[in-house]
């Protein structure tokens, strides 16, 4: 110890004033204070638009152009028939099931919209908006929903699970989180490659519960990789409401505790979601970092077509959120007021959705099923003898008994 | 010829490790991995000297370009043999990278990956944080998006908290997706029972994944496969799952310098016979070489296939054994119930019923957790003495 130092570092080196620890210097209190779970202030809500689709005086967010913002109302408005449309098919047994987004329009479009193609997006279940934006068409859609031969999954998977990696969109799995990880480590591949893009994954506040969650906010922080985690916070994980979720303020401070920078954003408003995410990706992109987003709204359709949410929720809250909180009418007054949109486009818009998404249906259905053979292929890239013997077992037994089998599928 | 090996691995300074038998034979040289009195007093027997004179013209025998190169090679133990295959392979590369816990400069728990984070840098040779399940998912991510990672559990019983996203994500992907998304991942580590390491750190894990529909599994024995398969598993298009096994690092052995791969779908031929079909894999080949010399010195004449590939089994070269010899004898280290030996017995009863003379014999661990006393846990291993037991059995 030199002692020839000032008094102050003196003191330091003696340990009276805080101790040197890996991650740096922690200062001593002599108070025994503990820090409390939660906050009575909570984490403040980064909005644009008034509930009236009015900017907010001394907002700061990116303009938007008139083609963007008309493509994103419209594809917000496609989403919302899709779901209406397709939720029907199912009620009529047309298809087996179905995942709607209703009220989740404007963090689907409009995330996407301020992404950039390059971007590997990692879905949840409840982000078909943004294959919408990167344009996959209303009858691929259908045809993944019916399970048909023009699937690009062979039907193998649910309906709702799209996946196409010509839009950069991973086909979706029904486990819960195992994707936010997948997308840490396409960060680091792209990473790795120095590409000027980035992951992307989504999920639930059901989701930020799953142990995947966790360690992959923490990988990306510790690898600084280039990944946005958006958190569709929309109150309830099928009959879970978020107080029994966590009792943390939502999940924007979780970020905090895995050193990655969050922010927390109303979710039912367009222009804020994509102002956040465009701002996001510059930083996840440029500085190597992970970003979390909590978009805050409200799932106003049932979890699936397997749900009946009224059971659990009051019907008054969910018509509420329904009108009072439509994100997709709060867009529509910003764009008119700008002059950007009419009630005659408007009704164009809907009457040829409909038309079209009817039209869908009819084709996906009668489109024949994928072959027997695609059962059997994929499994590996090359299919090893027990699946090539078992497939010819099974064709064999087609043959000889055609009649217990569905005729629309080729042996 | 016999050659000391010195234990580097974490555990076994003070644990001797029981490889007695000789693991491979090249023209004219023994290496015996272990010194201990009683494999020295086998080695002065000349009793012994006659049957490594037959061992020898039944020489380990995987590729016919192998045995030309015999004089030449160079001598490594098991764990540089992976380390050598894994660098190889990202030096050819770029894509390959590796990911676990002190898998950098610690240079992994078992030395595999020494020497390559100071080589090819931090990101491609990544620690983690401890998150199996989370690292596993990365590299099944990394594995979508262009990269062939190397995924190492630090012991393969921590791969249980992979599970769903080896069974649910990455055999499952490359299917769901209808072949847009291919996960040619590499998921390793040391597993099987150790010594006294304890019943969380003694898993077998293979009886575990062998349902999961589209990966691969492969099981190291020798420096010379162990290289060759690890070489095989990262050029696979395929999620490959490589078992290592703990005892087995420190094998010494001499291979070839020139570069080879060895086919993850192929069994290895290690000793030629006509009485009785042994198949075995990983650290249970050697106790059944072990075995084997006993049996021969009683006259017996068995073939040993070391199976290698757990999933799927090679039933060509099984078939061909079973057809000549009638006599199948599985000899596993998985827990009886539900292990690679139930499925393979199954597997040869439906496929080569009419060529068994006798019902097959299956000797595997008890289906007891590994208990830590050394005596018990020893004896829920299956040991040479039941083995030769069980081959008189079934050659009545």
């Amino acid at each position: 110890m030199n002692l020839n130092r000032d008094g102050d570092t003196l003191m330091t080196l003696m340990g009276t004033t805080g101790i040197d620890f890996p991650g740096g210097t922690v200062d001593f209190i002599p108070e025994m204070k503990f820090i409390y779970g939660s906050d009575k202030e909570r984490i403040p809500c980064y909005r644009v638009l008034d509930d009236n689709g009015q900017p907010i005086a001394d907002h700061n967010f990116v303009q938007v152009s008139e083609e963007v913002a008309v493509k994103m109302y419209t594809d917000m408005v496609t989403l919302r028939s899709m779901d209406t449309i397709f939720y029907e098919a199912q009620r009529q047994g047309r298809i087996s099931f179905y995942v709607t987004a209703i009220g989740e329009e404007a963090i689907n479009v409009a995330s996407a919209a301020a992404l950039a193609m390059d971007d590997v997006v990692f879905p949840q279940y409840r982000e078909a908006g943004v294959l919408l934006w990167r344009g996959f068409t209303l009858q691929e859609f259908a045809n993944q929903l019916f399970s048909n031969k023009y699937d690009n999954g062979k039907g193998r998977q649910m309906p709702a699970h799209y996946g196409s990696n010509k839009h950069n969109y991973v086909t979706i799995a029904s486990t819960i989180a195992t994707q936010i990880s997948h997308a840490v480590g396409a960060a680091y591949s792209l990473k790795m490659d120095k590409k000027d893009a980035c992951a992307v994954t989504y999920f639930g506040d059901g989701g930020s519960s799953e142990g995947d969650f966790h360690a992959a906010l923490n990988f990306a922080a510790v690898m600084e990789a280039p990944v946005i985690f958006i958190c569709r916070n929309n109150g309830w994980a099928i009959s879970t409401p978020i107080s029994d979720q966590f009792r943390s303020d939502g999940v924007v401070v979780k970020g905090q505790a895995y050193g990655v920078r969050s922010i927390r954003v109303d979710g039912n408003d367009a222009l804020a979601i994509f102002s956040a995410v465009q701002a996001a990706r510059k930083m996840a992109v440029t500085e190597d970092r992970p970003i979390l987003i909590e978009a805050l709204t409200y799932r106003v359709g049932h979890h699936s077509t397997s749900d009946d949410s009224t059971k659990y929720r009051p019907a008054n809250e969910i018509e509420w959120w329904r009108v009072a909180r439509d994100p997709v009418a709060r867009f529509r007054k910003w764009i008119e007021n700008n002059g950007w949109w009419n009630d005659r486009a408007e009704s164009e818009l809907i009457n040829n959705l409909r038309q079209r998404l009817l039209h869908t249906i009819q084709v996906a259905e009668s489109v024949e099923k994928p072959p027997l053979a695609d059962a059997f292929s994929d499994v590996y890239d090359i299919p090893p003898s027990n699946l090539r013997e078992q497939e010819q077992w099974l064709k064999e037994i087609v043959k000889e008994q055609p009649q217990e089998y569905p005729a629309n599928i080729s042996v | 010829m016999a050659t000391l090996f010195h234990p580097t691995a974490a555990f076994s300074t003070s644990h001797k490790l029981h490889i007695p038998s000789p693991i491979s034979v090249r023209k004219g040289q023994i290496f015996v991995v272990r010194s201990d009195a009683r494999m020295n007093n086998l080695i002065s027997r000349g009793a012994h000297k006659s049957q490594t004179q037959r061992l020898l013209t039944n020489a380990v025998a995987t590729k016919a370009d192998n045995s030309s190169s015999s004089k030449t090679g160079h001598e490594l133990l098991l764990f540089e043999a992976l380390q050598e295959g894994l660098e190889e392979e990202m030096e050819r590369d770029p894509r390959v990278c590796v990911m676990g816990e002190d898998v950098g400069h610690y240079g992994g728990s078992y030395k595999v990956t020494k020497g390559l984070a100071p080589k090819f840098g931090d990101l491609r040779v990544l620690d983690t944080p401890i998150a199996e399940n989370a690292f596993t998912g990365m590299g099944i991510g990394a594995a979508m998006t262009g990269l062939r990672p190397v995924v190492e559990g630090m012991n393969m019983g921590f791969l249980l908290l992979a599970f769903n996203q080896i069974s649910n994500n990455c055999g499952m992907l490359h299917y769901t997706s209808g072949g847009q998304f291919k996960i040619p991942i590499v998921i390793r580590g040391p597993g099987g029972v150790g010594r006294q390491l304890g019943a969380e750190h003694s898993q077998r894990l293979e009886s575990y994944f062998q349902s999961i529909p589209g990966i691969q599994m492969v099981a190291c024995s020798t420096p010379y496969n162990a290289k060759g398969l690890m070489k095989a598993a990262i050029r696979s298009e395929n999620p490959v799952i490589l078992f290592e096994h703990v005892l087995l690092y420190n094998l010494k052995e001499r291979i070839p310098d020139e570069e080879y791969v060895l086919s993850l779908e192929e069994a290895e031929m290690v000793r030629p016979g006509e009485h009785v079909t042994i198949l075995t894999y990983s650290r249970m080949r050697y106790h059944v070489m072990q075995a084997a010399k006993t049996l021969v010195n009683k006259g017996y004449d068995p073939e040993v296939i070391d199976i290698r590939s757990l999933k799927p089994f090679d039933l060509y070269t099984i078939g061909n054994s079973v057809k000549k010899t009638h006599r199948v004898l599985i000899v596993e280290e998985c827990m009886r119930t539900g292990g690679i030996g139930a499925s393979l017995t199954a597997a040869i009863t439906e496929n080569f019923n009419d060529y068994l003379d006798a019902p097959i014999i299956c000797l595997s661990s008890q289906d007891v957790p590994t208990p830590y006393a050394g005596t018990l846990e020893e004896w829920t291993v299956v040991q040479p003495a039941q083995i030769v037991t069980a081959v008189e059995q079934l050659c009545q």
